[in-house]
């Protein structure tokens, strides 16, 4: 605890951890003066008019209240998390149709993460931030379509170059460290 | 676990993890990362693309109502728990899958399409269309080319096509250019879930007289 100055995306991981915890509505609000404007940003870039997105914004928001026990901060950034509730709102509501999840991946309660992880992954997701912010103005317009508007995908080419590797073997390592735990029992 | 071999292309890891696939093909994704801890992580880490651009995107003001509203829906709204799946584990069928046909394997509806192959039509909205397939062992799909894209992931037993041989977890997509006569491993009678965007396209007569009951 504690060991995050503001503005880390770390920081974030706290105020989280205040709701899920402690069940404490000024973190909430401090949550919500955030990441609300860009929620709903998100939602009125995917087509949605600002009066629905507002309501959207309104139940996604409360849903990261409801759903604060499921976050897991050794596998996601908090924008992360809140990114994928918004989009699957998303779904819901613009596209009118569901969104299959996958088979849960049994994390016992034993399997806390360690604070090593919980760095860990969110030093790569600031640094995956940085390198999106970095990406020349062409590149990042591409990414922004293919997650924000319904365009083909097929175009974003491999060549953004994004760190996409290093997050990705570090989720890697999390599961394949998960099963030789469920192994040995 | 044994990983599969064949995995998800990046365009169908990116549009699982934007929103913008239909719904079969979501299912199918789902099906395939509920066995694949390759494409899991590949998804997982397209989510944290999706994390960065929201927090690094314009913002848009948000109302003081939207934030009383919110508080509001906290302490009092009624609250749905997010929907426990129910369905007991089974053998073949991964969760997203227990979750379309309401259960286990024994719950699918299978309809007979001939030559001993049954198939049950998932009901998924959009314009993608999901079923399951059971084709018995040692048996050969007909020669067929593709208007659109099919993805075939099997659940039990094998199929090999000239692109190599297929377990259960792997998936292949297959484009326009395709054309393959799938055939099912020897060993075991073969279930797969296929999702197809646009019709089939059969070679032999008889195939294309059939292909409206198979409504492929």
């Amino acid at each position: 605890m504690g060991l995050q100055t503001r503005d880390m995306p770390t920081d974030w991981v706290n105020c989280l951890i205040r709701i899920r915890d402690l069940r404490d509505e000024a973190a909430f609000v401090e949550l919500f003066r955030h990441f609300a404007p860009r929620v709903k940003a998100f939602l009125m870039r995917s087509g949605s008019d600002a009066a629905l997105a507002e309501e959207c914004t309104q139940e996604v928001m409360a849903t990261v209240w409801h759903k604060a026990a499921q976050f897991d901060p050794a596998r996601a950034s908090v924008a992360t998390w809140i990114y994928t509730i918004a989009r699957n709102r998303k779904i819901d509501i613009l596209r009118r149709t569901r969104r299959p999840e996958p088979e849960d991946i049994p994390w016992g309660p034993e399997s806390e993460p360690d604070q090593a992880d919980i760095v860990m992954l969110q030093q790569e997701s600031e640094r995956l931030g940085e390198a999106i912010a970095s990406l020349p103005e062409k590149q990042r317009e591409l990414i922004e379509k293919a997650y924000f508007g319904d365009l083909s995908h097929s175009e974003i080419a491999e060549q953004t170059g994004l760190p996409l590797g290093t997050i990705k073997s570090r989720i890697r390592l999390a599961l394949e460290r998960l099963r030789h735990a469920m192994d040995k029992k | 676990m044994t990983e599969p071999k064949h995995h998800l292309t990046d365009d169908l890891i990116l549009g699982y993890s934007a929103g913008t696939l239909p719904e079969a093909v979501n299912l199918i994704v789902a099906t395939h990362v509920s066995l694949c801890d390759t494409c899991r992580a590949a998804v997982e880490a397209h989510d944290a693309v999706g994390g960065a651009l929201i927090e690094d995107c314009d913002s848009v003001e948000v109302s003081d109502a939207c934030l009383v509203g919110a508080l509001d829906l906290i302490r009092n709204g009624a609250w749905a728990a997010p929907e426990k799946r129910v369905q007991a584990a089974d053998p073949v069928l991964p969760a997203p899958l227990r979750d379309y046909v309401g259960g286990s394997l024994a719950d699918v509806k299978w309809r007979p399409v001939g030559m001993g192959v049954k198939q049950a039509i998932l009901p998924t909205q959009g314009d993608a269309t999901a079923r399951l397939l059971y084709i018995p062992a040692g048996m050969a799909i007909p020669d067929h080319g593709h208007r659109g894209m099919e993805l075939t992931l099997v659940l039990q037993g094998a199929f090999s096509d000239d692109d190599g041989l297929f377990a259960r977890g792997d998936i292949e997509v297959a484009h326009e250019d395709l054309h393959h006569t799938p055939v099912a491993d020897i060993s075991e009678d073969c279930i797969c879930l296929a999702v197809t965007d646009a019709p089939l396209r059969f070679k032999g007569l008889i195939p294309r007289l059939a292909q409206p009951f198979l409504r492929i």
